[in-house]
């Protein structure tokens, strides 16, 4: 079966007063993520070794093999702005108690854990994205990775959050601004609902 | 609003802000160190309608800027990395000190690929000549297959980069695309000209649309300035 966009959960406009326009929303959707899932679908018909397999089993089989470089790049960017679209809220920002005490046992302060978060998105250089991660020691931590990678090819945890820094991310609400759009996206648009759901 | 009418709002309102953060300028140019942004040889606007002045302003006064503030602060402590050029310093990673070795991957590959990136635009398009068209001949099979070999590996390029044409000290050019800032520079080549694949190189006009802005790119290119980079190749002069 083919993979299909999921449709967003809320609308183009419901994110637009907290720091992500309808056109960002609509082309990162309707373009961008659309052309993962259109590209993604063109490797599995064609390599029958993928049929049949779920999309992580896709990204972990993929990641690392230089000649299934193009199915990773797609795959991972098909399952990373799937996690992103409900890591992503119109009443975002917000952490609530459990998980806040969580951040501050691991981190020692929410501002100690979204200064790693920042430093994790403002040092991946050219397009990727920065991670919430829990480890398998179950402490929670910053990392990042580049273009279409994720925590779940790399083993590094599982991702409780995760924020697109791939410009086409912020260019029309904050262009070469990558730290306000990271200080925003932390401070108005993420789903720490959504993370505490994740939480083991 | 219409979504034409709410960009044009949304650009004119950061128009009106670079204009007016444009006075404090200066200030950031003079960063200290030894590295400095080149000014663009043209106007912001000199290659619209295909590349918007917002676009150019950004990407030279911003993007090339930091680069720029980036790899002097890589520096600072390094008085031997601060007397290189450049495209000395990105020639010969290897041999840079592993703490700042990223930053100056990065940063020098940033200030290197800009600062060739302006040269070679604020032109008309149209065709090359002479020797450089038949050398396009020659590697490509024509100017026509060259557009289209280059449009399709720069639209290849997954995330953010650039395609190049390199060229020898013998005339002979090959498609080089790269990843970030890297740069054939790193590994030993020498560009003849590039376009940039970021996509802040194109996404207030193009948004997702790269290969229309890969196609429309041509038209802004100074061949006058690609063939005189061409004769410092074979002369062993060219350097970034």
């Amino acid at each position: 079966m083919a993979f299909e966009l999921p449709s967003l959960p809320y609308s183009h406009t419901a994110l637009a007063e907290r720091g992500m326009c309808q056109e960002t929303l609509e082309l990162h959707h309707g373009k961008h993520h659309q052309a993962y899932v259109t590209a993604l679908n063109g490797f599995v018909e064609k390599n029958a070794t993928l049929q049949g397999k779920s999309l992580e089993e896709i990204v972990k089989l993929a990641h690392g093999d230089a000649s299934l470089a193009g199915v990773f790049n797609n795959a991972g960017q098909h399952w990373n702005h799937i996690l992103f679209w409900q890591n992503m809220s119109p009443t975002g920002g917000g952490i609530p108690g459990k998980l806040e005490a969580k951040i501050v046992a691991d981190f020692g302060s929410v501002a100690a854990f979204k200064d790693a978060f920042k430093a994790a998105a403002t040092t991946q250089f050219g397009s990727g994205w920065a991670w919430l991660v829990q480890g398998s020691d179950g402490k929670l931590k910053c990392t990042k990775t580049p273009n279409g990678s994720n925590p779940l090819a790399t083993g590094e945890g599982k991702a409780l959050l995760g924020c697109d820094v791939w410009e086409h991310s912020y260019y029309l609400d904050f262009r070469n601004r990558r730290p306000d759009y990271v200080q925003n996206w932390l401070d108005k648009l993420a789903n720490y609902e959504y993370a505490l759901s994740q939480l083991g | 609003m219409t979504r034409l009418s709410r960009r044009t709002a949304l650009f004119t309102a950061a128009a009106a802000t670079v204009a007016a953060t444009l006075r404090v300028r200066p200030a950031r140019a003079q960063a200290a160190g030894p590295y400095s942004l080149p000014p663009l040889p043209y106007g912001f606007d000199a290659n619209e309608p295909h590349i918007d002045a917002q676009t150019m302003m950004i990407h030279h006064d911003r993007h090339h800027a930091a680069y720029v503030a980036n790899l002097n602060a890589a520096v600072k402590d390094y008085p031997q990395l601060a007397a290189m050029s450049p495209d000395a310093l990105v020639a010969r990673l290897a041999d840079i000190p592993e703490q700042v070795r990223t930053a100056i991957r990065n940063n020098g590959g940033g200030h290197v690929n800009h600062s060739m990136f302006w040269q070679i635009m604020g032109g008309k398009g149209g065709a090359p000549a002479g020797a450089l068209a038949d050398a396009i001949n020659r590697d490509f099979g024509g100017f026509e297959a060259l557009k289209t070999q280059f449009n399709r590996t720069g639209a290849g390029v997954f995330g953010s980069g650039w395609v190049f044409v390199t060229v020898t000290r013998e005339g002979k050019l090959a498609l080089a695309p790269r990843p970030n800032q890297d740069t054939p520079l790193m590994d030993g080549g020498r560009v003849l000209f590039g376009n940039d694949v970021w996509e802040h190189a194109y996404y207030l006009k193009y948004q997702n649309r790269r290969p229309d802005y890969l196609a429309a790119w041509w038209n802004v290119l100074d061949w006058t300035k690609v063939a005189a980079r061409y004769d410092q190749a074979k002369a062993g002069t060219l350097t970034i």
